[in-house]
């Protein structure tokens, strides 16, 4: 941690002390460091420093602040990026419900965003905007891969929940819409609820055969380790979200054997990501989790178009954004026409390597996928 | 509705309740005895979990980690009663909100300092884990009925310490004259520390027993602070028989809420409309519930004059 830190300061130290030179980027980061949900803010963080210093490049200048999954500090510090530090592009929120407070005011004032995590479905579809990229999904995507591979594993009578928030809504959502069999029970729970007594007696009660669900962050943690307790033997079905590599050591053997559904894993098979995985663990000394995989690719985005066009040339920036010329740990990754990724969607399961829980490629759940909002963009 | 959901669900209200007792015992005590507002209460929540964690990580004994958040977080309710809180007592409260909330946040970053900010893992023993058939088929999770039978022992252990022993005379005498029990000789600032770490001392069980079911993770304790300091109204602030009362009522109030009210609005409305209708009512039933409470009686239910 300490020795993070000293990094963190001393590449600080080097980025102001090049402050002078032309065509700096300068990039204003608010992601979610304290609390609950900081797990995932710093794992963005670290990807995305670690593209930037693999990079070599001088010219781009990052700013970082925790927003505390505050939405009205994450303005705040939105406001005073864009008003006092006169950032260009800004990045970092994890969760929607922060995203939909601080993008619609930094694209308006003609700021660019790149999203490495959030992407609700207002900011895919009719809320779209030039200024606006997100690099890791549309909020609904991971869900409906969850759906077709419920489907496909012959699921017919599932139980779904979901934190009540913007991310939330778009996971059931998503999840309906590929989904093929009965919905057993819907619940929604609270933002940052850690226990889940009431919802597993429904879950019992409802005579469903599956689990659908959707917690991030320590949600997940708790909601598996209590499934797991209650003796309910169905299977689980969700996104990689409660199931990503920092969370899952403290999940334990709760998780273990659970399908998940990722636009990523450490064994994708590709040149980027290998490199990307051993580069991540030499530097941080833990495995890459999708967060920091998300981190890593939106700084890669940036810093291919900073080398092919000046940030101040604001046309000419956003078309080299917009042409996706780098190589994602992703493989193959396009922006569709309302920039938000087209990509190929995978199935994982959670597996015990050695002392670490992991996950492993199993297959493809959704190929060259793109989200069902695109449709509502005038772009 | 099933019985079996409906008996289910009462359990886990009981079970919510007692894990709510344990938090708002030592908050109650703190307030009633020494007139302190303590919001760090939290804090030594989340000590006891990390504590337990460390402990269970190292040794691999259940036992052990228990013994260790209750130690540990007695340990540091003591250190703060002594370093900061002390000085507090004849400030207002807006001094001890404001001082007790700058603990929080030295607790929380400290945490994040030691331990990083990526959970820890600390989970129920074998010996605890998987449900057991109740009488009546009801399949129920060994280690929240073992939560349960614990808060319940801790409830009459400390009934019986107040009530029977000459600390639980100090601690009353303390509650109602604290000069006159200085008078008679009382050692009134070791008496004061010693209730803390009571306090402190279950605050870190509290986190350490649901740090298993839960995640052990910096800034676990805030949420429970809000419902405990419900309970101490609901209650009565300094009453231990109130605490025990008001936790139940609100353990049980909001769990079965959250299930009986979507189904009543079930029964005129559509599925979604009735799910976010009665869930949102569901969520303000316990403050109903206060409101209801501090309108008959203003005091609490067991409080003495306010």
């Amino acid at each position: 941690m300490k020795i993070k830190m000293l990094m963190a300061a001393a590449s600080t130290a080097i980025l102001a002390a090049t402050a002078a030179q032309a065509e700096k980027v300068k990039v204003g980061m608010i992601t979610t460091l304290s609390g609950g949900g900081a797990s995932l803010g710093i794992a963005i963080r670290d990807g995305f420093m670690l593209a930037v210093k693999q990079s070599g490049n001088d010219n781009i200048e990052v700013i970082i602040e925790d927003d505390q999954r505050k939405p009205e500090i994450a303005v705040q510090l939105a406001d005073k990026m864009i008003q006092s530090e006169k950032v260009d592009v800004l990045t970092g929120i994890v969760w929607s419900n922060l995203a939909m407070a601080v993008v619609p005011a930094t694209t308006a004032q003609g700021k660019f965003y790149l999203s490495p995590n959030a992407g609700p479905s207002a900011l895919a579809g009719k809320g779209c905007h030039p200024n606006y990229f997100n690099v890791a999904w549309q909020n609904d995507n991971l869900h409906e891969a969850a759906g077709a591979y419920a489907s496909s594993a012959g699921l017919k009578n599932s139980f779904i929940l979901a934190p009540n928030y913007p991310a939330g809504q778009d996971a059931l959502a998503g999840y309906k819409r590929t989904y093929g069999g009965e919905i057993a029970g819907e619940l929604f729970t609270k933002l940052g609820q850690t226990d889940y007594a009431s919802e597993l007696a429904q879950i019992r009660a409802s005579g469903a055969d599956s689990v659908f669900f959707f917690l991030p962050g320590g949600m997940g943690i708790s909601f598996l380790k209590q499934y797991a307790d209650s003796g309910i033997d169905l299977p689980l079905v969700g996104p990689a979200f409660s199931f990503d590599q920092d969370i899952l050591q403290a999940v334990g053997d709760a998780a273990l054997g659970v399908h998940n559904t990722s636009q990523w894993n450490k064994d994708l098979d590709n040149a980027a990501n290998a490199g990307f995985v051993e580069a991540f663990v030499a530097e941080y000394g833990r495995l890459p989790s999708l967060y920091a995989s998300q981190g890593y690719d939106t700084a890669n985005l940036l810093l291919s178009a900073m080398a092919k066009a000046d940030v101040a040339d604001q046309d000419a920036f956003r078309d080299a954004l917009r042409a996706a010329d780098f190589a994602s740990v992703r493989g193959d990754f396009t922006f569709g026409s309302n920039q938000h990724p087209v990509q190929d969607i995978y199935v994982r399961q959670v597996i015990k390597e050695g002392d670490v829980y992991t996950n492993k490629l199993v297959g493809a759940a959704l190929e060259n996928h793109a989200d069902a909002y695109v449709g509502d963009c005038k772009m | 509705m099933s019985f079996l959901l409906f008996v289910e669900q009462l359990l886990n209200g009981l079970q919510f309740g007692v894990m709510l007792f344990l938090t708002a015992a030592g908050l109650t005590l703190v307030f009633g005895v020494m007139g302190l507002i303590n919001l760090a209460h939290g804090s030594l929540i989340m000590v006891g979990a990390f504590a337990a964690a460390t402990v269970s990580a190292a040794t691999g004994s259940y036992l052990l980690a228990i013994a260790a958040s209750i130690v540990g977080a007695a340990a540091a309710g003591a250190i703060i009663e002594m370093l900061v809180i002390r000085r507090l007592y004849k400030r207002d409260h807006l001094d001890q909100v404001l001082a007790t909330f700058a603990l929080i946040l030295i607790f929380s970053e400290g945490t994040r300092y030691v331990f990083g900010s990526f959970p820890l893992y600390l989970n129920i023993p074998p010996y605890l884990a998987g449900p057991v058939t109740l009488p009546g088929g009801i399949e129920y999770p060994l280690y929240r009925l073992t939560i349960i039978v614990v808060g319940l022992l801790i409830a009459a252990g400390l009934f019986l310490l107040i009530a029977r022993t000459r600390i639980g005379i100090q601690i009353r005498a303390g509650e109602s004259d604290r000069e006159m029990i200085a008078a008679l000789g009382v050692d009134i600032s070791r008496l004061y520390t010693l209730v803390f770490a009571l306090g402190a001392g279950l605050a870190g069980l509290a986190g350490a027993m649901i740090g298993a079911i839960q995640s052990v993770q910096v800034g676990m304790g805030e949420p429970i602070l809000i419902l405990a300091f419900v309970v101490i109204v609901i209650g009565g602030i300094g009453s231990i028989k109130g605490a025990l009362i008001g936790s139940i009522l609100v353990g049980v109030t909001d769990t079965m809420g959250g299930i009986l009210l979507p189904a009543f609005f079930r029964l005129f409305m559509d599925n979604s409309a009735a799910m976010s209708t009665g869930s949102a009512l569901a969520t303000m039933s316990i403050y109903i519930l206060m409101a209801l409470v501090l309108i008959l009686k203003p005091s609490g239910l067991y409080g003495g004059k306010a």
